[in-house]
């Protein structure tokens, strides 16, 4: 429980606060940790490939007859994967069946709608990462984010611009506040964040569920737990019109991100915050004060993961239910780590991971493979990418394989340097 | 910048680098140092007072005027004991001011002496506590009586999977790797079980099953944190995901299919050992068990004397505490680890295992619902010790059932607020505020030799 190990292995390759960032895109792509990121992701959908064959039931039956004529088993293997690959894709990206240009790209404007809580969820997550903090509390601050924020869309009638503008403030807020208990929480008495936030999660989960049960949040005449619908000049304006659910959480995602790579990158309490990261007793010892960038980033890391939370209540839901989170606030953690917990390498991981999940509706509905299998590629992506030495290994990329062995060596030189 | 020097937290050095309640003696500039060199803090007695105040007036001055009634004996015991019939007001009244009274003394020790409360002082104040507020609870329902032998016995039930995840748990972290996966080896655990039980129709082969399936999810665990020195945190979280997701998988594509082949496991037995079982209260919980509880009570005491008494034990708390100093004197650091987080896997499989053949007798996704970070939160209330883990599995257990049951019985406690409890207590324990809670030195540190 020692956080002070985290952020070397964390980032499991890039240095905390290394220069990577001003590399360029080009660059980073030839060194080998984006080989191995791009090994990572194949290597996770072979085998995702692999388990929707083996459950396939063409795969089966011909499993039966394999030493008469194993070229139909392997037909059979290949295309149960294929299928599902590129119904994936269609849900994702672009569907040539769809009707006109619109009903083409309509798979990838649900994409980005997915993809908007990911990324800002998992920029809250990455932000703490590189201060050291590991931060699984994504999911309790999206719900107490969506708790304030559809309380003021609800409750209060306001005139348009303003209300949207309380909203997304008590939203921040909200998020913020239940973050940065955590870090004041560690900050005083030392608590260890991973256990204080995954406790939180839960203790925010039942707190909405209560909210739920009462008149002050549960719509008149319903029985079930569900919120009246916001008010329409309380939600985000949708971005292309009524055909996509794409809306304005979007664009504050993507400023989220500039900002986030503007204060890691260029900002003093950033800097703070990296050295934090990268050695707190030598952080202390400059003068840095820690409790103080604990509190700071938890606090900034809550409010980011409240965005996600207003981007739910506000953009995609409009209402406020127990399912309010999703699974956005654990997905937040697996797109921080595959991206490197980089701000721009944390929007294109939420990109990537909100594809697979816009096209996993697809897959489901044209060829009957579980939704479910998103969440093992997923894994087995961010699995690994944290262990580049072992994807090297079955790729036989054995030249690095020794360079590999010298950096893990010196990156756990770090790690028990920084316990020790 | 030097407000670090200035700022008045217990400790900077401690608090900027997190390490929750080390023992290394750290200089405390607010408080006068004890004799023994731990600094004697505030934190306990202050809680401790305002838990009994809360106590005072919402369980004695604004306490229900009724009566609340106790069922001690079940229909099945040997021999019958008269139902407890308490007035609700009184007991509350007298109960809080015990409280109080606990609370002044640990006050007092602290204000006149300087030192901490006598170890007994906080677990009775917390049995009190929660008598107080059993009565309170029951005493303003609509039906206010209920069996306090059904309460004990559903609280028992419902922790056995707790106990052996917090068991995983305390095996891992005793030698050093933080094990944020119990919930993913509880899963692999129920979904195995009910796979081959199913299969083989024999819920014992099932049982095995669930034992092997937990040390698989762990020996990922052990294979990514040790061989690969992934940060054990990280794999913790992606491996719950993971086993979430296959399981989620392979039961909407393999189980859904044909549910009598592949998801009817049948339950195991419930062996009623005679005579001792018709013992009010406590015969059903310890004699009238299926064989994986009577497991839960042998896993506690094994691994207790395991740990605690034997060499093997003091090699894996070396390992865990100082694995440099384990090394020099010959014990294998890694393989210690690796072999430690694998029966720890295991056992928390056989917890899993709890769900599909004791509880319901099928899988569903996501059975586990979230008691492996219950039994995480057991692990550090009972402060890495399998007996202490235990006890604290229980209380949510309790938690558990009484939740359920205030549903039933109407009270004006929300239901949510009792779900909540284990993980409010959680993070005051964590935090501090009742007791020290330390984890093994090395938890969570990768070990490199050289």
């Amino acid at each position: 429980m020692q956080p002070s190990a985290v952020p070397a292995t964390a980032q499991s390759g890039s240095l905390p606060g290394g220069p990577d960032e001003s590399e360029s895109l080009l660059r980073r792509i030839f060194t080998g940790n984006g080989i191995v990121t791009i090994l990572a992701v194949l290597l996770a959908l072979i085998l995702g490939g692999l388990l929707i064959a083996m459950t396939d039931k063409v795969v089966a039956s011909t499993a039966g007859y394999l030493f008469a004529r194993p070229g139909d088993f392997f037909a059979a293997v290949w295309s149960a994967a294929t299928s599902s690959y590129v119904a994936l894709f269609q849900g994702a990206i672009f569907n040539p069946r769809g009707t006109g240009v619109a009903g083409q790209f309509a798979p990838l404007m649900e994409t980005l709608t997915i993809a908007t809580p990911l990324i800002t969820a998992g920029l809250g997550v990455a932000l703490a990462f590189r201060a050291g903090l590991f931060n699984i509390g994504a999911q309790g601050q999206i719900i107490m984010a969506g708790i304030l924020a559809s309380w003021v869309g609800f409750a209060l009638h306001l005139p348009i611009g303003l209300h949207l503008l309380l909203v997304l403030v008590a939203g921040v807020i909200g998020g913020a506040v239940w973050g940065g208990i955590v870090g004041v929480l560690k900050a005083r008495t030392g608590a260890h964040e991973v256990i204080v936030t995954i406790m939180f999660n839960y203790i925010a989960l039942y707190f909405l569920r209560y909210l739920l049960d009462t008149k002050l949040f549960q719509r008149p005449g319903e029985t079930t737990p569900i919120s009246p619908i916001l008010d329409p000049s309380a939600v985000y304006p949708l971005l292309f019109g009524s055909q996509y659910r794409l809306h304005l959480g979007f664009l504050l995602a993507i400023a989220a991100t500039v900002f986030v790579s503007w204060l890691l990158n260029r900002s003093t309490i950033g800097f703070e915050f990296r050295a934090v990261g990268a050695n707190p007793k030598a952080a202390l010892t400059a003068g840095i004060n820690v409790p103080r960038a604990t509190v700071l980033v938890m606090t900034i890391a809550g409010g980011l993961a409240g965005l996600a939370g207003v981007a739910q209540v506000a953009g995609t839901e409009k209402v406020l239910t127990d399912g309010v989170a999703a699974t956005y606030g654990f997905d937040a953690i697996t797109v921080a780590l595959l991206g490197r917990s980089s701000p721009w390498g944390t929007f294109a991981a939420g990109l990537l991971f909100g594809a697979f999940r816009a096209g996993a509706v697809q897959m489901q509905i044209q060829t009957g493979t579980p939704i479910d299998i998103v969440l093992v590629v997923q894994s087995l992506i961010v699995l690994f990418i944290a262990a580049p030495p072992l994807v090297r290994a079955i790729f036989g990329l054995n030249p690095r394989k020794k360079q590999a062995a010298t950096a893990g060596k010196t990156k756990q030189a770090v790690t028990t340097g920084g316990a020790a | 910048m030097s407000t670090t020097a200035t700022s008045p937290v217990p400790g900077p050095g401690k608090s900027g680098q997190g390490k929750s309640g080390q023992a290394t003696p750290q200089p405390d500039t607010n408080h006068k140092p004890a004799q023994s060199g731990k600094p004697v803090t505030w934190k306990l007695p202050v809680t401790l007072a305002v838990l009994a105040v809360v106590a005072f007036i919402f369980f004695g001055l604004l306490g229900p005027q009724g009566s609340a009634k106790f069922g001690v004996s079940s229909g099945g015991d040997f021999f019958q004991l008269p139902a407890i019939e308490v007035p609700a007001f009184l007991s509350g009244i007298v109960l809080s001011v015990i409280l109080l009274v606990l609370a002044g003394y640990a006050l007092a020790l602290k204000a006149n002496r300087n030192r901490r409360p006598p170890r007994w002082l906080p677990a009775v104040f917390t049995v009190i506590f929660v008598v107080a507020f059993l009565i309170w609870v029951v005493g303003g329902a609509r039906t206010p009586s209920i069996s306090l032998a059904g309460l004990i016995a559903g609280s028992v039930t419902l922790a056995v999977p707790i106990v052996f995840g917090s068991l995983s748990g305390v095996l891992c972290e005793r030698a050093g790797v933080v094990n944020i996966a119990i919930e993913g080896q509880l899963l692999g655990g129920a979904f195995t079980a009910a796979l081959v039980a199913s299969l083989t129709h024999n819920p014992y082969a099932g049982l095995l099953a669930a034992a092997v399936a937990g040390a698989l999810v762990s020996m990922v665990l052990a294979l990514f944190s040790i061989k690969y020195v992934v940060n054990q945190i990280i794999v913790g979280v992606v491996l719950n995901v993971l086993v979430s997701g296959l399981t989620g998988f392979l039961f909407s594509t393999v189980m859904q299919s044909d549910k009598a082949k592949y998801n009817s496991p049948g339950r195991l037995p419930i062996i009623d050992i005679p005579v001792l079982s018709g013992i009010p209260v406590i015969g059903p919980i310890l004699f009238k068990q299926s064989v994986v509880g009577y497991l839960m009570y042998v896993a506690v005491i094994v691994i207790w004397i395991g740990l605690f008494k034997t060499k093997w034990g003091l090699r894996v708390r070396a390992v865990g505490e100082h694995p440099q100093a384990a090394d020099t004197l010959g014990i294998k650091v890694n393989a210690t680890r690796f072999w430690n987080v694998t029966l720890g896997g295991a056992v928390a499989g056989i917890g899993g295992s709890f769900f599909t053949l004791v509880a319901i007798d099928s899988f569903t996704k996501e059975i586990s619902g979230g008691r492996g970070f219950i039994a995480l939160a057991a692990m550090i209330l009972g402060r890495w010790n399998p007996i202490g883990a235990f006890f604290a599995a229980l209380l949510f257990g309790f938690a558990d059932n009484l939740q359920s049951i205030v549903t039933i019985i109407g009270t004006p406690v929300p239901s949510q607020f009792m779900a909540m409890l284990p993980y409010v207590v959680t993070v005051f324990a964590v935090a501090g505020l009742v007791g020290r809670s330390r984890p093994p030195a090395a938890d969570g540190i990768p070990y490199v030799k050289g």
